[in-house]
């Protein structure tokens, strides 16, 4: 099989990038928009100034968290779909190590980080069992996990946890100030994210790529039953990969509660576990690509937030957009592959 | 007894979307395709539904549109899977995020808006026997169309030639082949009557169970149990719909239990079916493992109430076939 010059491949990206732009040029014009302003808008709103570049890295730090963990389960050919019940566990345990304290400060933020991952991680292992040792499917077992976090959270709000008098969709009492973690001069996004992010990043690079630990999580993806017979414990090693993908989410939860939100409410999950498999398909599970196409996601998200306000449009459209890049990107490969079979057939 | 009819009615009715869908994902999985995109078809079929049959002022119009983008999107679906070989669940898994926030985004401006609905159909006659007449007497449409379609679905299934080309596909895609059948053809067709079928449960929940529009819908979730209840009907038409009507059953419990438990938040009640439907899938498992064989071969009566309890996919599901790639 010959392959694709450098040239060709840009080309087969640029196909990619125009038909997703085609895409939704032709979701925009039923809804009435003007498809190009409403780009145009969309991007100014994630890049026209410092503050909202801001939030954009405040959003990718638990979006590139998730993608980043989802890589180990998928290096055993395995989807982690509870990637956003995880997150939403994080949460849940990080706002519960808060609870005995009024106000702290490093200490506090350290345990909460400490208790968000292992929520995620103890929720990871949950479907990690249930696929591995109750054969249930990991799309089943996790889908219905993340239903049965956020009623656990909604349960938490309305219930032992509400506010003194009144208990509502927007939360639990707000965490003391003390407790957020500090953020960059004015910008919303904190150091400590960004530090931590990077970490994992750099940590599964190393887990996958320089370890043998990561070597036999390879093999085990790459052939379940030689892995068995070589002792190389394939069960205990999905596992281990899912509860280090739920840690990753659970830390991207406490990152959600203790630097964005500072209290827990429904929506403490923002979608990023299922944008992060989006981001995971996209870059077929490339790590090097892995933090740009969340960066761009990113910039979508923030930016969709002006929609309603100066188009009067649902903020959902950042979700299309990804949405329909990555479907392009799978259309693209198909004809890709369909074109090379035609030129082996010739 | 007046009550348990009228129990058994809200039952029918709550499970009338999800028999459809169950049918209709029930009919791709036995062509061997997986159409994973259902939570996001049922909720952009019922947006669709729900905006045309506003706009021209006749449900039946929304309920043929919301049939045509379940339809669509399955298409999209199994063009991508079936002729581009790609993966099943990846494309699937991207449509329904995809179709749930076009839902949302296209849907923008229906929201909370008042809309027709389709009523109820009433059967002259049987409204005053006891039992049956609370039951179907008057009922809304969508009940009437979901009974009809488990028969036909199994007639079809089961009784005709059709059906026997349905299952080949989906067991022996190289058998099928050499018996001449159109394999990647066949396969798309029922996507597509899949997927329309699925299109329907959609207009069922926005033009009849959970009249009108809005974010969110009510029916987010619907989707993902209803491919675990196909799993659950073991790919069978009649034993998938009784499982539909075992989980519409949950969601009626729930508002009962709501009274009974006060200081549970309604919202936690929402999402009881999906313990339950990870629980059935654990129970449905487990009958295939090791030591549960072992078990229940000692008991000879374990034995004959465990007839039927696993069941087998059709053998090709999710599997490519490529006439090109040789047999």
């Amino acid at each position: 099989m010959k392959r694709d010059s450098f040239l060709e491949q840009i080309g087969w990206l640029g196909a990619a990038l125009g038909l997703a732009l085609l895409l939704t040029v032709l979701v925009a014009l039923p809804a009435g928009a003007p498809p190009f302003e409403t780009i145009y808008v969309l991007f100014k709103g994630g890049l026209s100034s410092i503050s909202k570049i801001g939030r954009v890295f405040s959003v990718w730090v638990p979006l590139t968290l998730c993608a980043v963990g989802l890589l180990l389960p998928f290096t055993a050919r395995l989807w982690n779909i509870g990637v956003e019940g995880q997150v939403i566990m994080g949460a849940i345990f990080c706002t519960a190590a808060l609870r005995p304290y009024d106000e702290g400060g490093m200490m506090q933020i350290a345990i909460a980080i400490g208790a968000g991952m292992l929520g995620g991680a103890l929720w990871a292992l949950l479907a990690g069992l249930l696929r591995v040792f109750g054969r249930v499917h990991e799309i089943f077992s996790g889908l219905g996990l993340n239903f049965v976090a956020l009623g656990v959270t909604l349960w938490l709000i309305f219930g032992p946890w509400k506010r003194a008098g009144v208990a509502s969709m927007s939360g639990t009492q707000p965490i003391d100030i003390s407790l957020w973690l500090p953020k960059i001069g004015k910008l919303s996004v904190s150091w400590i994210g960004l530090a931590l992010t990077i970490t994992a990043i750099i940590a599964v690079y190393f887990l996958l790529h320089r370890t043998k630990w990561g070597l036999k999580l390879r093999a085990v993806g790459e052939n379940p039953k030689a892995a068995t017979l070589f002792a190389l414990g394939p069960r205990r090693r999905l596992l281990q990969a899912f509860m280090i993908c739920g840690a990753c989410a659970g830390l991207a939860g406490a990152t959600q509660v203790l630097g964005v939100y500072h209290r827990l409410l429904p929506a403490i999950s923002s979608n990023y576990g299922y944008t992060a498999l989006l981001v995971g398909m996209m870059a077929s599970y490339r790590l090097g690509l892995v933090p740009f196409i969340c960066l761009f996601f990113a910039i979508l998200n923030v930016g969709s937030i002006q929609l309603p306000l100066q188009m009067g449009l649902d903020s959902s459209l950042s979700g299309v957009i990804q949405g329909v890049m990555v479907l392009s990107v799978f259309i693209i490969q198909g004809v890709r592959m369909w074109v090379r079979e035609r030129e082996e057939v010739d | 007894m007046e009550i348990f009819a009228l129990t058994l009615a809200g039952i029918f009715m709550a499970g009338a979307p999800l028999v459809l869908a169950t049918l209709g994902e029930t009919l791709t999985e036995k062509a061997g395709i997986i159409n994973l995109s259902l939570d996001g078809s049922i909720l952009l079929s019922a947006m669709t539904a729900f905006a045309i049959s506003t706009t021209f002022d006749n449900p039946w119009l929304g309920v043929l549109g919301g049939m045509g983008v379940g339809a669509l999107i399955a298409g999209v679906l199994g063009i991508i899977g079936i002729y581009l070989g790609q993966s099943q669940l990846a494309v699937g898994f991207i449509l329904t995020l995809l179709c749930r926030d076009l839902a949302y985004f296209l849907g923008h401006s229906f929201s909370r808006q008042p809309g027709p609905d389709l009523g109820m159909w009433t059967i002259p006659g049987i409204g005053d026997i006891t039992f049956i007449g609370p039951l179907f007497g008057s009922q809304s449409p969508v009940v009437y169309l979901s009974l009809f379609a488990i028969f036909l679905c199994w007639w079809w299934m089961y009784r005709t030639e059709g059906g026997i080309r349905l299952r080949a596909v989906g067991e022996s895609p190289r058998a099928a082949f050499g018996r001449g059948i159109r394999v990647r053809l066949v396969r798309l067709c029922y996507c597509l009557a899949g997927g329309a079928l699925v299109g329907m449960a959609g207009a069922a929940y926005s033009l009849a169970v959970k009249p009108g529009w809005g974010r969110p819908q009510g029916c987010e979730g619907a989707g993902w149990i209803v491919l675990a209840i196909v799993i659950f009907g073991g790919w069978h038409p009649v034993r998938a719909a009784l499982g539909a009507f075992f989980f519409a059953a949950i969601q009626i419990s729930g508002i009962y239990l709501q009274d009974v438990f006060p200081s549970i938040p309604a919202p936690v009640f929402q999402v009881a079916p999906f313990p339950i439907m990870i629980l059935t899938l654990l129970a449905m498992n487990t009958g295939r493992m090791g030591w549960v064989q072992d078990f229940v071969r000692r008991y000879p009566f374990l034995k004959n109430a465990s007839k039927g309890w696993s069941v087998e996919a059709p053998a090709a599901l999710g599997e490519d076939f490529n006439p090109k790639k040789g047999l």
